[in-house]
């Protein structure tokens, strides 16, 4: 062991990156494989009155063309398994998919795609959480635009009292912060190689980031048990979240099956950017009752999480947003209401913190805010109210190793900012 | 309607039917299966598919294939002699300047083409000769100083 502690040992796979040798999914050729590319939705909503692929079945070139009709087992999937492969009717974003075409290679697959006959019957889509949520909205989904948690339609957090906090404060101070869509934008982009192995398994090549996951998923929709699936993985050129979801493996592998070829199945940048799924849009609204002397004695967050047509992570997303929105603090009152809603947009997903950092950008703005209105540094309201050795979080769990005090000063040194002394002078292990 | 395609790759002569839309990261990638060239974007963006055309760093994304015929592309299949990694594979391997490792290949080319014109470049002129490189992990520290290892004479034989 003392020859590897603190010595910095060199990646296994850097030899394959920096000779190219790794093989990434869309490096994968087999003989004889065919290309496919998936008619996606025109329009945000609506309901598809007329499907006919049998034209684009005739092109020559053509070697299959599958849509919900072809999905043997389960058609939804998600770690909320909403989201169909293939929608048989209802679209709740522009570039749902609704059909897919394999061909000897990508151009004679979207000559194909312009062959399939579509009527959709346009309907009048939501695309503003608010607005969905207001009575007579737009319905997204059947059941209500807002995500039902176990609580109800909010992912309640209560601790201690916050309008007595509100009472007993000096000063309230509130803020609202929005936060944008992001695209993960890996550098490699969303794709998926299926065939059918010399075992008669199906196997295919993926970017997942979670391999098991995504398996559990696949066993669903091909109604296929575990072991009649060869799932191989291990090589993602990236991910940030967006390989935490299915984007290609579902449509190369339900093709496989019924045309019994290898196919490759790849996304665009232009569709990825424009299709898969986000880290979704937030709005946060901060009321804090605060003492002059700098303690935050009272925390009301409400947030608006915008999930689009289908949940994908998004409630599990706001889940963790709700239990860590309310800051790194001591505040005895907490009281937080997280709501996801569905508008007719590409699905939100995981993205880097499963929208923890999203709640950490509100909260230092909302921080900051309090510190003005208090006449004080924010490095002291930082300071004063984060969390110390044996501390109550806001869903009671106890506050174990604490370091933020200490990260801070490090981060005040990093950064060339001299601390003033009785600041320097405190510490995590007691207040 | 397909033409004959040849050119000199890595240093060995090849020939290949492509179509006039083709482009050279087609012809390489799914024509030759020579896989290092990337496809990030396909769209002139990321700079992942960088290759030497006559020892300019091109995109092969937006070259067409065609217009290569006679010339010497080279790409990082061709970056070892006799069996020895490139100085610029070595230091990139021993600076951890691959994450995922899909822009490196791109990355090496741009960092090759840039040091055989200015053997000492200064770190300025390392950045801006990477500046069409895009990584996503956000290795560039690495990758700058990766180069600068090279620049300096760390990795000679």
């Amino acid at each position: 062991m003392a020859e590897y502690v603190g010595q910095p040992v060199l990646r296994y796979d850097g030899i394959g990156h920096v000779t190219a040798r790794t093989r990434y999914v869309d490096d994968i050729q087999l003989p004889g494989m065919l290309y496919i590319k998936v008619l996606t939705s025109p329009v945000h909503k609506g309901i598809i009155r007329h499907l006919d692929t049998s034209a684009a079945e005739r092109m020559p070139g053509v070697a299959g063309v599958i849509t919900a009709k072809d999905v043997p087992g389960k058609n939804a999937y998600g770690l909320i398994p909403d989201q169909p492969v293939f929608t048989p009717e209802h679209i709740r974003y522009k570039g749902e998919r609704i059909a897919a075409v394999a061909a000897v290679d990508e151009d004679t697959a979207m000559e194909a795609l312009e062959k399939i006959k579509l009527d959709i019957e346009e309907q009048e889509p939501v695309f503003d959480p608010f607005k969905a949520m207001e009575p007579g909205a737009p319905l997204v989904r059947p059941e209500g635009n807002v995500w039902e948690f176990n609580s109800g339609k909010t992912r309640k957090i209560r601790f201690g009292d916050v309008e007595k906090g509100f009472a007993e404060a000096d000063v309230i101070v509130e803020g609202t912060y929005t936060t944008a869509t992001n695209d993960h934008a890996p550098m490699e982009p969303q794709v998926s190689v299926a065939y059918i192995d010399e075992t008669d398994r199906l196997a295919i090549y993926t970017v997942s980031q979670d391999l098991y996951f995504h398996l559990g998923m696949l066993t669903a929709i091909f109604n296929l048990p575990m072991n009649k699936i060869r799932y191989i993985g291990g090589t993602v050129g990236g991910g940030f979240g967006s390989k935490n979801d299915i984007h290609c493996d579902h449509v190369a592998g339900l093709m496989a099956l019924k045309i019994r070829k290898p196919v490759k199945y790849r996304l665009t940048r232009r569709e990825e950017t424009a299709y898969t799924t986000k880290r979704g849009p937030w709005t946060f609204y901060f009321k804090d009752g605060v003492k002059k002397d700098g303690r935050i004695i009272a925390r009301y967050v409400k947030t608006v999480h915008d999930t689009g047509g289908y949940a994908g992570m998004g409630p599990y997303v706001v889940d963790k947003n709700s239990i860590l929105v309310a800051g790194p603090y001591a505040i005895p009152n907490v009281w937080v209401d997280g709501i996801c809603v569905f508008t007719n947009k590409p699905p939100a997903s995981s993205m880097r913190g499963f929208g923890i950092i999203n709640g950490t950008a509100a909260d230092q703005l909302q921080t900051a805010r309090v510190a003005e209105a208090i006449g004080k540094d924010p490095w002291e309201v930082h300071f004063i109210n984060a969390w110390r050795e044996g501390d109550l979080g806001a869903t009671q769990f106890k506050v174990e190793a604490a370091g933020l005090i200490e990260a801070m000063k490090r981060a005040a040194e990093l950064a060339g900012i001299e601390l003033p002394a009785h600041l320097k002078a405190m510490s995590s292990r007691g207040r | 309607m397909k033409y004959v395609l040849s050119f000199n790759l890595n240093g060995l002569p090849v020939d290949t039917l492509v179509k006039a839309t083709d482009t050279l990261l087609d012809v390489l990638r799914e024509k030759l299966n020579v896989v290092s060239p990337k496809r990030g974007c396909d769209n002139g963006d990321c700079g992942a598919c960088t290759v030497l055309v006559n020892g300019e760093p091109v995109r092969a994304c937006l070259t067409i294939g065609l217009t290569v015929a006679g010339k010497n592309v080279q790409t990082v299949e061709g970056l070892q002699q006799d069996g020895k990694l490139h100085p610029l594979q070595r230091a990139f391997h021993e600076h951890y300047a691959a994450q995922c490792g899909f822009c490196t290949p791109g990355m090496l080319i741009a960092a090759k083409a840039l040091l055989d014109k200015n053997p000492k470049p200064t770190r300025e002129q390392i950045v801006e000769g990477i500046s069409g490189n895009l990584c996503r992990c956000g290795t560039y520290v690495e990758v700058v100083e990766a180069i600068q290892a090279v620049a300096a004479g760390k990795y000679k034989e």
